[in-house]
């Protein structure tokens, strides 16, 4: 199968360390990446809240490159790039927003666009959970850990089609896989805050102060994400929601390619763990002494 | 042939889009047609007396009306033409109601619809037969399907009525959900207290028969003989010899089984007896759990009875009884709740269902009527009801409200500041739907004098803080801001639908039933307890929603019908049933594969094989005259040369 890789624009700014650690767990596990060559921005919440048509252009220009370098499959690591990459060929099947969308483009879109879908989904599909438990060098036994999957991973239920939108299980079926106790954590798909960081900076204290409080109270030793955004407000943020919370949290938040790269016996650099704001180092010194 | 025509105006129902006097004047120039007219309300005395001298006056031998659907006033019309001396199968009805008036505004397209439907009518008319109905012979015996309020209620008033009764319950006890119960509204008077008298009355009514643990097998024949066979469960005790003692139940060593009268809040013994005013109070075997059933070993309880009464030997039994008539009443089942991740989908113990609260609110219950946590047997301080869960919700296809959840969540919040004074109560509510008798006056009082903080809006999500604690996530709609609620325990009012097995059932009884199962009456308003299968009535929650007094009022109501329809001696059959023309059979036999109700059978008959068709079992669908290869099997009243005759009357007009 050819697979189209759409990095996002986060990929190459704010969550570098979601790119690599992507990169590396998908040559890890033998998935060939094909970068779509001269990607845009999927337009992500500013195009689709100004204009459908817009956004679906941005995104359509995208899966237009990904079918003319014969792609099957679109594939990204951001849940916000996925949900207006799906939106967009969902609406595309319209022939009138066909039409408008086209009137944005210097060339008309390709009949036929290929559907999209997260990495994460990727490879769970094409390795499954025997073989991915088989390839795990470094057990992440020891480490209690919480996935949070964000609100866009999993909704709406009929466009991004991932499991229950309340009640996904697949970060933990994979990372229990790799080795990691897996906490109930009831706060997987609540609202981190998103984009209100900027302007309602209290918002996304209170929401991401929520989850990463659940998360410390369950006594987790990470929060495993998979939204660069998510991630932003979780890591970067935390500061603040300590505040807010009056409490000291320190709690590490990793992409979950972070976590399944340590876990196939990745260098932690090459997944990036030095971009992370929380430090990860007590975290991966109870990893080496649950080893011992 | 003397055909009479009367269009009807219905008021302005019909003659507001239809120009009745126009059609009157177009029948008067059909075929046998020699009157025709256009009165007011045909159906009220007056027309109907206008009918009966129309038939003397111009020797009418046929009669048609068009006005309503002949569901509203067909039989009204046929006693009218049996009154002036016709057969009242020389009757044809004509629609132009429901089918033309109601749906369409234009005046000259509905009358062309009108005149057209009336020529059909016509035609038909003219080649009916006076038909003649059977009188056969009516068991005088009622089935009740179901020992809930509704089946108790309709059993004792059969009872009283002189009618012995079959009285067939699933559980090892009657009382259904309401003997779970621990007060009711708007009275707060124990659930107990007033069900318990009349489960004793059905236990010990001589005209009362009772099948506990017991489930309808299948249903053969029709109104007035109905043959039932009832599979009686095995139970693995000797009802017979069992006095509810209780010994076997203290000394059963399998203590880890799940109590369904409890609903799951308790765990219970292999041996049980659902509840102390259980009736009948008898004991039962749950053969999953029991030691000696599964393992071969234990033994226990047959060694204390001091009757002797455990047999796990026995198996299930069939037996089979004969009835004139049937009350199907078997209730309801909670939603699956589980459905609702967001509400843990039952991972959290402190996260129950009304009903299990009912049950730690009752002093019969496990925890004594005492509030009590599932999880630690703590005794809650904060404590959220959230209503609509399961009902008015389209993402699950409930689009339905469940009715009695906004009452019964009033009583549960005003019982538990009478249980634990210092606890407060919060509950989520979309509307309070509070129309019955004193019920508004309930809820202001649960509001009023309970401190009960009513939030309106909906939960999004309930969750463990690690703390000990359940986060309660909602939405104030009335202040516009979500809210959050530290509870100890979560009630969820869990919405309703037809309890398990009911379609099967439905299929057994050949009644009909809606998208949640529940069992569809005749007419939603006019024949509310009765159904299109006769002689099959139903009661209670199977039907819809309703609260104690309305289902005991449907329970009451189902036994009127019952005493009324087999008050008689004999019944008349319907004869619009099919009809085999020998002179054409082959006897092919299509036609007794095809008839769902086994009404068509072959006999032999001076040496021959013949078709013949038992009057009495035929429901006139239609069925077999479609299969026939040969036309020989007509439906008497629908033949084939009356719908052709019906579709030329369309096509030439």
């Amino acid at each position: 199968m050819n697979i189209a890789y759409y990095p996002g624009c986060s990929a190459h700014g704010s969550s570098l360390d979601y790119e690599l650690s992507t990169q590396a767990c998908c040559k890890a596990l033998g998935i060939t990446l094909n970068e779509i060559s001269g990607w845009n921005c999927c337009g992500s919440t500013p195009a689709h809240a100004t204009s459908h048509e817009l956004s679906a252009a941005l995104c359509g220009r995208n899966l237009d490159l990904a079918a003319k370098q014969g792609a099957d499959l679109v594939v990204t690591p951001c849940p916000s790039c996925l949900s207006n990459l799906k939106a967009a060929k969902e609406r595309l099947d319209d022939v009138d927003f066909r039409h408008k969308v086209n009137a944005l483009l210097d060339a008309p879109l390709s009949q036929t666009l290929p559907e999209s879908t997260s990495v994460m989904q990727a490879m769970a599909e094409s390795v499954p959970l025997d073989v991915l438990a088989g390839k795990v060098t470094k057990s992440l036994a020891g480490l209690k850990l919480v996935a949070y999957y964000g609100c866009l991973m999993s909704r709406p239920r009929e466009r991004m089609k991932f499991e229950d939108p309340e009640n996904p299980m697949l970060m933990e079926r994979m990372l229990e896989a790799c080795g990691a106790e897996m906490l109930d954590f009831p706060l997987k798909t609540a609202c981190c805050g998103a984009a209100f960081g900027i302007p309602n900076r209290k918002l996304t204290q209170q929401n991401s102060g929520r989850i990463l409080n659940l998360a410390h109270d369950l006594q987790a030793d990470a929060i495993v994400v998979a939204c660069p955004l998510c991630q932003m407000n979780l890591d970067l943020r935390q500061g603040q929601a300590e505040r807010g919370l009056n409490k000291v949290l320190n709690l590490p938040i990793l992409y979950y390619t972070q976590f399944i790269g340590l876990a196939l016996g990745l260098e932690p650099k090459d997944l990036g763990l030095k971009k992370l704001i929380v430090s990860p180092n007590n975290l991966l010194a109870k990893w080496a002494q649950a080893k011992n | 042939m003397r055909i009479g025509v009367f269009i009807c105006h219905c008021g302005s129902n019909i003659g507001g889009t239809v120009d009745c006097a126009e059609v009157a004047k177009r029948a008067a120039t059909f075929p046998d047609v020699v009157y025709a007219t256009d009165p007011m309300y045909t159906c009220a005395e007056p027309g109907q007396a206008a009918i009966e001298a129309a038939i003397h006056e111009y020797a009418l031998d046929g009669v048609v009306v068009a006005s309503c659907s002949p569901r509203m006033h067909e039989p009204t019309f046929r006693r009218t033409v049996e009154r002036a001396g016709l057969n009242p199968f020389m009757f044809e009805m004509a629609n132009i109601r429901e089918h033309v008036s109601w749906i369409g505004k234009d005046v000259e397209p509905n009358t062309n619809k009108a005149t057209e439907l009336v020529a059909m009518a016509v035609e038909k008319l003219r080649r009916n037969q006076p038909l003649f109905a059977q009188e056969f012979p009516v068991i005088k015996k009622v089935l009740i399907i179901g020992g809930g309020v509704a089946g108790i209620q309709a059993a004792l008033d059969c009872a009283d009525g002189g009618l012995p009764v079959i009285l067939v319950e699933r559980e090892a006890t009657i009382g259904g959900k309401m003997a779970k119960l621990d007060k009711t509204f708007p009275t707060i008077d124990c659930s107990a207290c007033i069900l318990g008298p009349k489960m004793v009355d059905c236990a010990q009514h001589p005209n009362i028969t009772l099948y506990a643990k017991s489930e309808i097998e299948d249903i053969g024949g029709y109104v007035g003989n109905f043959q039932v066979k009832i599979k009686k469960k095995a139970t693995y005790v000797d009802w017979h010899k069992c006095t509810g003692c209780g010994t076997c139940l203290e000394k059963c060593p399998s203590k880890d089984v799940p109590d369904r009268f409890n609903e799951g809040v308790a765990k219970t013994r292999a041996i049980t007896i659902a509840f102390p005013q259980a009736i009948p109070k008898k004991a039962v075997i749950n053969a999953d759990y029991c030691r000696q059933i599964t393992k071969g070993k234990c033994g226990v309880c047959a060694k204390v009875c001091p009757t002797k009464a455990i047999n796990y030997e026995m198996k299930d039994e069939v037996v089979t009884e004969e009835v004139g008539a049937i009350v199907a009443a078997t209730g309801y089942d909670l939603v699956d709740w589980h459905v609702y991740q967001e509400y843990g989908g039952g991972k959290y113990p402190d996260v129950i269902t009304s009903l299990a609260y009912e049950r730690l609110m009752n002093a019969s219950g496990p925890t004594g009527g005492h509030i009590l946590r599932p999880s630690d047997g703590r005794e809650p301080k904060n404590i959220v009801f959230v209503q609509c869960v399961g009902s008015r919700d389209r993402s699950i296809g409930r689009p339905g409200c469940s009715g009695f959840c906004c009452m019964y969540t009033a009583k549960q919040a005003i019982l538990t500041k009478d249980h634990i004074p210092d606890s407060k109560s919060y509950v989520f509510y979309m509307d309070i739907r509070a129309t019955g008798k004193l019920y508004d006056e309930f809820t202001r009082r649960a509001v009023e004098e309970y401190g009960t903080e009513y939030i309106r809006g909906r939960v999004s999500q309930i969750y463990p803080d690690g703390l000990g604690h359940l986060v309660v996530m909602g939405m104030d709609t009335l202040l516009g801001q979500p809210v959050e609620i530290k509870a100890d325990l979560v009630v969820l009012a869990v919405g309703i639908e037809a309890s398990a097995g009911a379609k099967e059932l439905a299929e057994k009884l050949r009644i009909s039933y809606d998208h949640a199962g529940f069992f569809m009456e005749s007419h939603v308003k006019l024949k509310p307890v009765e159904t299109n299968t006769a002689g099959v009535f139903v009661a209670g929650v199977c039907q819809g929603t309703k609260d104690i007094p309305a289902s005991v009022a449907q329970g009451s109501a189902c036994a009127a019908k019952v005493l009324g329809l087999l008050s008689r001696d004999t019944l008349s059959s319907n004869p619009q049933i099919a009809r085999v023309n020998n002179m054409r059979c082959v006897v092919c036999g299509k036609c007794v594969r095809t008839c769902p109700f086994g009404a068509i059978k072959s006999v032999e008959e001076r040496g021959r094989t013949q078709i013949r068709v038992i009057e009495t079992m035929c429901q006139g669908c239609g069925l077999c005259t479609s299969t026939c290869p040969q036309g020989a099997i007509q439906l008497a009243h629908a033949t084939d040369n009356q719908i052709l005759a019906e579709v030329n009357a369309l096509c030439q007009i």
